[in-house]
């Protein structure tokens, strides 16, 4: 270890500035600060901080989305051999899944790490870790059979006008794995929806429909009293890593407990889905409103907008009061897109990408109350 | 009658090095004053270097509001006036001659003298400076009329010193002192202890003052607290605030007619071999204390607590305000793959370490930042820390912009940096929250006045 520190601390001068690696600054400095906790200290203020830094809190929700990442992987090669009407063991398709997704990982991540390392080096500052999250999230809610020069587009997109052009993480106002699945369902939309997609490299015969794929065409002959229950488990088509609800909750649970994931949102966005099940069921002018509310909870990428994207703590609603009232109307619009709008099979993405817009405003609100309360003590005090 | 405040939001930081209960003389030789503890204040000297003091001797006075003026508290020579950058004062230091000679101001019968009457032997005395006003925490102003006095008896920080011991056997005092706050204020003067741990009769039989009990962690002592639950702050207002050490300074002034800055310090911190108790007087040097008590690392030594103390020099002063001296390892090191390790011996309110599952485990935490600075990501986490109806990071941003509505409206008068230190302990982002607040103070004050 010390021969490394070594090394590090005898390159570092030249990647400084006036150094003959200068440009290389933020690349340098990203690798030096992944090896090493910097040995900077406090000089103002509190003289101990938190152990926890960017960094630490990245790590976890790294891995909270690994039960997802592992269990797509599984599906995938599942998915695959069962449209051949083959079975095969679970090394078999976990490999499979594996071979089809690493292209996608190592595309989204060397596009987006590249762009933040420049615009890091471009700013001066230190490369930011938010990226560390979303390479992981996008390739988990795009098809398998996803074009790489598509997604490639899609994640320079997200990185370069969701987030650096409003100053890098922590400035944007959308989400950026969501507006770059956007971007792909927008500018790409026969490679993100239809039944084609949803498996790779499938047998032509057989139906490669998700089961919101159904219900937007008014198919509800797989909507069986137990389809509840493989859905929730997740041995279906669909987006690489959202379909197990179960393994979006398992994660879901790891950021509940360490305090990442925001427990109001998620709980929040689950309620809002099913008050609007509900409702819908109580309207029943067609099949699909009559689908019992639960049912839109284990569905499509609902629980895993809830968990992992509804939270993300940049886009989402920072005043309490504000977290229910965003949580909620996410959870209800989504179920409303799904059911109303032709179009859009899926309505949890728009859904959120909506509410993130509307989160400054809601937010305002919430803090206009509070300096209401203050001015009305004044008012009485000066009585 | 008393009421009991809980607080429930905040942060207990469990730290190594409690002081003992015992008390040892320092013996301190050298003093010093340091006019940078004092916000707002631009010193002028009174003295030269040689020049020889008596406590109680005038070493320096403000130059906006002269009335108020900054004594010796021991007897010797001035020995050095040691200045910084542009020629700011930064220390001035007293070398005590040990004859312990005090300038005489007079006994007064609390009961018959009037207030004006009151402030008057408190300025001339260089006693006044302990009483310091909300919002600002600048030291009062004379014409003033604060509509409340404010007592931290006791202390939530982290390895905070226990009141109790320090004014052991001094209740004719303490309440000579009570008697004479509550002859300043039209109002109130609030004696807030813990709930649970305050036992001395000292401030339990505390007459002419409303006593409040608060429990909860840290910050339940910050005088914000016990202001924003006992009669919140508004724009206008003024409250006057002091701590019990304080209380008795004013009291013995009284009872005996001199300047009587004794001081009670508590050394503490992982490194200090033997942490306990120092009877000393303001701004003593903490060379006696230290040589020979630390251990072999490299040190932080720390005037105040770990969460708002200022860093100070092994052969530094103890500041004006301060009741402890902590030292805690520097943490100028490098670690392999530290944000990747489990992490057990690694303090984090976030539940992101398994130490979280252990509660009362103390630690030995050094001053690494652990961390680089980053954008503010993770939101909403402040706020469990911090035990107002304020919201904390939209008026950091309010102050970053330096827009003064937003400020006022989002409730700057009601705080203080150091109520955000421990957002600032705990932020991600590794933000430097109490300077960015103490900028904030610092503009409001500017165009306030």
């Amino acid at each position: 270890m010390k021969a490394l520190r070594n090394l590090l601390d005898k390159q570092k001068p030249h990647f400084l500035k006036g150094g003959k690696f200068e440009k290389f600054r933020a690349a340098f400095d990203s690798v030096e600060t992944l090896l090493y906790v910097p040995d900077k200290v406090t000089s103002k203020g509190a003289h101990i901080r938190d152990a926890v830094d960017m960094k630490r809190t990245m790590i976890v929700v790294f891995i909270a989305l690994l039960p997802s990442l592992i269990f797509g992987m599984w599906n995938i090669g599942n998915n695959h051999f069962l449209s051949y009407g083959e079975a095969h063991g679970f090394w078999a398709n976990f490999l499979y899944g594996l071979f089809k997704m690493l292209p996608i990982i190592i595309v989204t991540y060397g596009v987006g790490l590249g762009l933040e390392i420049l615009f890091a080096q471009i700013r001066g500052h230190e490369v930011s870790e938010g990226f560390f999250v979303t390479g992981l999230l996008i390739p988990l809610i795009v098809p398998p059979e996803i074009p790489l020069w598509q997604l490639a587009i899609a994640v320079a997109f997200a990185v370069i006008f969701g987030k650096e052009v409003f100053g890098g993480s922590g400035m944007n106002i959308l989400n950026p794995a969501l507006l770059a699945r956007a971007f792909l369902f927008f500018a790409y939309p026969g490679d993100i929806s239809g039944d084609k997609v949803w498996i790779a490299d499938k047998a032509d015969a057989y139906s490669g429909a998700t089961p919101l794929g159904d219900a937007m065409v008014g198919d509800f002959s797989r909507f069986t009293p137990d389809a509840a229950l493989d859905m929730f488990m997740g041995f279906m088509p669909g987006s690489n890593g959202e379909t197990s609800t179960l393994m979006v909750l398992l994660g879901g649970i790891l950021l509940v407990a360490t305090g990442i994931g925001n427990w109001r949102i998620i709980l929040t966005v689950f309620a809002g889905g099913y008050v609007m099940g509900l409702l819908f069921n109580m309207w029943g002018a067609n099949e699909y409103m009559n689908l019992p509310a639960h049912y839109h909870l284990v569905m499509g990428g609902f629980a895993f907008g809830a968990i992992y994207m509804a939270t993300d703590p940049v886009t989402a609603a920072q005043t309490k009061k504000g977290m229910y009232i965003y949580g909620f109307l996410i959870g209800m619009v989504s179920i409303l897109i799904r059911v109303f709008n032709p179009a859009y099979p899926e309505g949890v993405m728009l859904a959120i990408l909506l509410m993130n817009v509307f989160a400054p405003l809601i937010d305002h609100y919430v803090i206009e109350a509070n300096i209401k309360r203050r001015l009305k003590r004044l008012k009485l005090a000066t009585k | 009658m008393s009421t009991v405040y809980k607080i429930k939001k905040g942060l207990d930081i469990k730290l190594l090095g409690e002081a003992e209960k015992t008390i040892v003389d320092l013996n301190a030789k050298r003093y010093a004053i340091k006019p940078p503890d004092f916000i707002g204040c631009f010193p002028k000297m009174l003295v030269k270097e040689g020049d020889k003091v008596k406590t109680g001797s005038p070493v320096f006075y403000d130059k906006y509001r002269d009335n108020i003026q900054f004594t010796s508290p021991v007897s010797g020579t001035i020995l050095e006036i040691k200045r910084g950058a542009k020629r700011k004062l930064l220390e001035v230091v007293i070398e005590s001659d040990g004859k312990g000679e005090s300038v005489d101001f007079g006994s007064a019968d609390v009961g018959t003298t009037d207030r004006d009457a009151l402030i008057e032997i408190l300025l001339k005395s260089g006693v006044w400076p302990v009483l310091r006003q909300r919002p600002y925490s600048t030291i009062a102003h004379p014409k003033d009329n604060p509509k409340a006095i404010f007592i931290s008896a006791f202390d939530t920080a982290p390895l905070a010193p226990d009141f109790d011991l320090i004014v052991h056997g001094q209740g004719e005092a303490f309440q000579t002192g009570l008697d004479v706050l509550s002859k300043l204020t039209t109002g109130k003067v609030h004696l807030n202890i813990d709930d649970a741990n305050t036992v001395s009769k000292v401030f339990l039989n505390s007459r002419n003052v409303e006593i409040n009990h608060f429990s909860g962690p840290h910050p339940a002592s910050n005088v914000s607290v016990h202001v924003s639950r006992i009669d919140p702050l508004n724009k206008g207002e003024v409250i006057w605030y002091l701590g019990a050490q304080e209380v008795l300074t004013i009291g013995k002034l009284f009872l005996t007619g001199k300047y009587d800055p004794a001081r009670i310090i508590a050394l503490t911190g992982s490194e200090v071999l033997k942490p306990r108790y120092y009877k000393t007087f303001i701004g003593a040097r903490i060379t006696n204390m230290v040589s020979g008590n630390i251990s072999d690392s490299k040190c932080r030594y720390i005037s105040g607590n770990v969460l708002t103390g200022e860093k100070i020099e092994r052969d530094g002063f103890v500041r004006f305000y301060d009741s402890m001296v902590t030292i805690i390892p520097e943490g100028d090191n490098f670690e392999f793959f530290g944000w990747l390790s489990p992490g057990f011996n690694k303090f984090s309110f976030s539940g992101t370490f398994p130490s979280k599952l252990f509660p009362n485990k103390k630690y030995r935490l050094d001053t690494n930042i652990n961390g680089g600075n980053r954008a503010f990501v993770m939101t909403g986490k402040l706020e469990k820390v911090f035990p107002f109806d304020i919201y904390p990071m939209q008026l950091i941003k309010a102050i970053l912009v330096e827009d003064i509505d937003l400020m006022e409206n989002l409730g700057i008068y009601e705080i203080e940096e150091e109520d955000f230190a421990l957002c600032e302990v705990i932020d991600t982002s590794k933000t430097n929250i109490q300077e960015i607040v103490r900028n904030g103070l610092d503009l409001m004050r500017q165009e306030m006045s």
